[in-house]
């Protein structure tokens, strides 16, 4: 047994199985573009065992007691912020929570003295959404805590693509060679980046399919030269969905339409809803995912949403233990 | 006035093509006499108040910025036009042209004037201001530009908020057609870049940022073209920053519109990446706001076309669209940090780069930062950007090879807004003469002066 296994084991034999994190490497989370398959895999065994507690009578671990970790939610979000809060109450942890819509940022206050007022009173973890690409990277440079991003305007959503990989994985084994699809608004989509670098990194073949005008410009310059060969970009949704074993469509703003992107919701639905017929084009098995919140009748149809191949209730159960895996991996690491 | 003698220097002046080593005598605030150092009719013959030892230096003509941001009035915590000058006396410039977009803008005789007695009695170097287009730039009636002229601007332009309407443009090129004075348009279609943060492109794509395509900048270009030659007004192009746009002004150019343009350092160095640090597999250096700039930077191939528009002609001139910024506007989410560089003082260390690797001779260089630019404001301040005798003595004297590295703290300039904070640079100002007064000395540039009987 190597020592950093052995220390692990000392540390919380009482409440988790033995677990290795001798290949983790992160300070913060503020994207998967840094993971490694390793560390991927990783977080999905950890989240197993963090999945296994979520199941007992009592939730609870004492692992992250006395341990601080702040969430800063500068944008509305339901499921992301309950799901943290809950992996980090299940983790024992002292939680603060700082609805940034109601504090001190109205007052004109900049993200920075909010981050160092923060780190004052003594955050080890900041969860961090903004509305904003790269919010949390300020967070990262300037203070000493661990920063992990949940969800910073268009860019990435880490955790969120985590627990995208540790469905599917759950379902289908793996993600080697397996095609996914995500379908939508790609230009403002955070989850669909995350899962650019997450989902390739552990094998999967992805196809990006959305109407031009919500594609991002530069988009095929970005797969060409970051992951080429891996990525798909298309604007043909049964092209995208055919033979495909995930097919993921993303919420559809009803802003795109006032901003110009679209010319109606309607006929982005004509085109690009999934629906019964459309879901069947891909492998029987398919899974139906999404990140959330859905708009029914215009994305996904209801039927999809709530048929057989859908994992989407899954994926919010599953978000709380890749949370929990998160917060432990990234407290771990600051002990060492 | 002191006289003054800078010996045994490289003298280059390319409104001369002079290209010699020799001695410059300054007298009066003028250029006295060029001479070769040792030879019949010595200036050290001159008796000297002050004796600069330029050996092993280049001497040249001041450099004149065309297009900076002093500030004041409005905006003193970012800069004043104390600090905006003294921080281009230390980059080696002797003339800068302070854009309008203060607070109030340069849009009445008031303002202009107010700006000239403060360059006059806190300035470092001369100031010439530029005056708005519109009234308040708002983009939608001309200001008084007949007695902004009379003030002493030196163009026009509503920088950092173009002018959208076509119509609105047309009228103020036809209106300053008769004062010979250019019309300096900020190139950008804000309906087309609407809130983009940087360029747009494979990075833009990367960081979930949002873009702004060339196009934005192109179709102004193509447009202020078109009006220029409807029009026969003087059209200068602030800060060109794309292949298009290169295109648009050569071929403009050889149709005979009378349009010149300007390039920035920063277009010149830098690309789109910069937007992710300088090392970027350091994912933490990501969203660096000091590589956020308006235009935005932009790729390899639009930096080869600018290099080759210095080269062919194309543009005219090199300008810093000197930006400082207060750390609050800097130090914030990307998208919400001000567009801007504080480049006064690191213009001529960076542009050097470009001699050292080869791009373009020392000569080129110097050209596109004194005659070029001069060329550009026009005969109303003539004896700009030259060593001629009897011209104004604006010298900058510059060790070409000498290396330093990058600190904002030690800049001039209240803005420590730069990208290239810790670079290595090749090529140093050691000092600046302004009208004859020598406004910025580097201690490794021997002086020695007349003991007084």
């Amino acid at each position: 047994m190597r020592p950093a296994e052995q220390e692990t084991r000392g540390a919380i034999s009482e409440t988790l199985p033995p677990l290795s994190t001798a290949l983790w490497r992160h300070h913060h989370v503020l994207d998967l573009d840094d993971f490694s398959r390793e560390e991927i895999e990783l977080v999905m065994d950890i989240a197993d065992a963090m999945a296994e507690v979520l199941q007992r009578e009592v939730k609870r671990v004492p692992t992250l007691r006395g341990r601080t970790v702040v969430t800063m939610f500068y944008e509305p979000s339901t499921r992301t912020r309950a799901s943290f809060e809950l992996a980090a109450k299940s983790l024992s942890a002292d939680t603060v929570s700082l609805d940034a819509t109601r504090s001190s940022v109205t007052k004109g206050e900049s993200l920075l003295d909010t981050l160092l007022t923060i780190q004052a009173l003594g955050a080890d973890i900041i969860v961090m959404r903004h509305q904003h690409s790269g919010a949390p990277y300020i967070a990262a440079r300037h203070i000493s805590a661990s920063t992990i991003n949940a969800g910073d305007g268009w860019h990435a959503h880490p955790s969120q693509a985590l627990l995208d990989i540790y469905t599917i994985r759950k379902h289908l084994g793996g993600l080697t060679n397996r095609k996914i699809a995500i379908i939508g608004d790609i230009m403002h989509s955070r989850v669909a980046r995350s899962n650019i670098w997450g989902m390739t990194t552990m094998g999967a073949k992805m196809v990006l399919c959305g109407p031009p005008t919500l594609l991002p410009p530069g988009l095929k310059e970005f797969i060409a030269r970051c992951r080429q060969g891996q990525v798909e970009v298309e604007t043909e949704l049964e092209k995208a969905v055919r033979d495909a074993d995930v097919v993921m469509p993303l919420r559809l703003q009803t802003e795109r339409q006032q901003s110009g992107l679209l010319p109606s919701i309607r006929e982005y639905a004509q085109l690009y809803q999934i629906n019964e017929e459309r879901l069947s084009l891909a492998k029987p098995h398919a899974l139906v995912m999404h990140p959330g919140p859905m708009n029914e009748g215009i994305e996904i149809s209801p039927g999809v949403a709530r048929g057989a191949q859908s994992v989407i209730e899954e994926q919010v159960t599953n978000g709380v233990a890749v949370r929990m895996a998160l917060l432990y991996l990234v407290a771990r690491g600051r002990s060492e | 006035m002191a006289k003054l003698l800078i010996r045994g220097g490289h003298i280059i002046d390319p409104s001369q093509g002079l290209d010699m080593t020799g001695d410059l005598l300054v007298k009066d605030g003028r250029v006295a006499a060029l001479g070769s150092t040792g030879t019949r009719g010595d200036l050290a013959a001159n008796d000297p108040d002050i004796v600069l030892d330029a050996s092993g230096l280049t001497v040249c003509p001041g450099f004149i910025d065309l297009h900076c941001h002093l500030r004041q009035p409005g905006f003193e915590d970012a800069e004043t036009i104390a600090t905006g000058t003294l921080a281009a006396a230390r980059g080696g410039f002797t003339t800068v042209c302070c854009m309008p977009n203060t607070e109030p803008p340069l849009d009445t005789r008031a303002a202009v004037d107010y700006v000239k007695q403060v360059a006059d009695s806190e300035g470092y170097v001369r100031v010439l201001p530029i005056g708005c287009i519109t009234k308040g730039r708002k983009g939608t009636e001309l200001a008084e530009m007949d007695e902004l002229a009379s003030a002493g601007v030196v163009g026009f332009s509503d920088d950092g908020g173009p002018v959208a309407s076509s119509r609105i443009m047309r009228l103020a090129m036809e209106y300053v057609s008769r004062l010979g004075l250019p019309i300096i348009d900020h190139c950008e279609d804000k309906s087309l870049s609407q809130d983009g943060v940087m360029n747009e492109g494979w990075v833009s794509a990367r960081l979930g940022l949002k873009g702004i395509p060339a196009a934005a900048e192109e179709t102004m270009v193509a447009r202020d073209i078109s009006l220029a030659a409807l029009t026969s007004a003087r059209l200068h192009i602030a800060h060109i920053s794309t292949r298009g746009s290169v295109e648009l002004v050569r071929s403009a150019k050889e149709k005979g519109v009378a349009v010149t343009a300007e390039v920035t350092p920063h277009h010149l160095l830098l690309t789109e990446e910069r937007v992710m640090g300088i090392n970027p597999d350091d994912n933490l250096s990501f969203y660096d706001v000091n590589a956020k700039a308006n235009p935005p930077l932009r790729t390899k191939e639009d930096i080869a076309a600018l290099i080759q528009g210095l080269r062919d002609g194309t543009i005219d001139a090199i300008a810093t669209d000197h930006a400082p910024h207060t750390t609050v506007d800097k130090l914030c989410e990307f998208n919400i940090a001000a567009f801007g560089i504080s480049g006064l003082e690191t213009a001529f260390g960076c542009l050097m780069s470009l001699v050292h690797r080869g791009e373009m001779d020392l000569m080129m260089l110097i050209s596109l930062l004194t005659c070029g630019p001069a060329k550009v404001i026009g005969t109303r301040y003539s004896g700009l950007g030259t060593l001629r005798p009897g011209c104004p003595a604006d010298i900058s004297i510059f060790d070409p090879s000498k290396e330093w590295v990058v600190d904002s703290r030690d800049f001039a300039s209240k803005g420590k807004n730069t990208p290239f904070e810790g670079q290595l640079l090749r090529g140093k100002v050691l000092a600046t003469i302004s009208q004859g007064k020598i406004v910025y000395r580097d201690d490794a540039l021997r002086m020695r002066m007349k003991r007084r009987a």
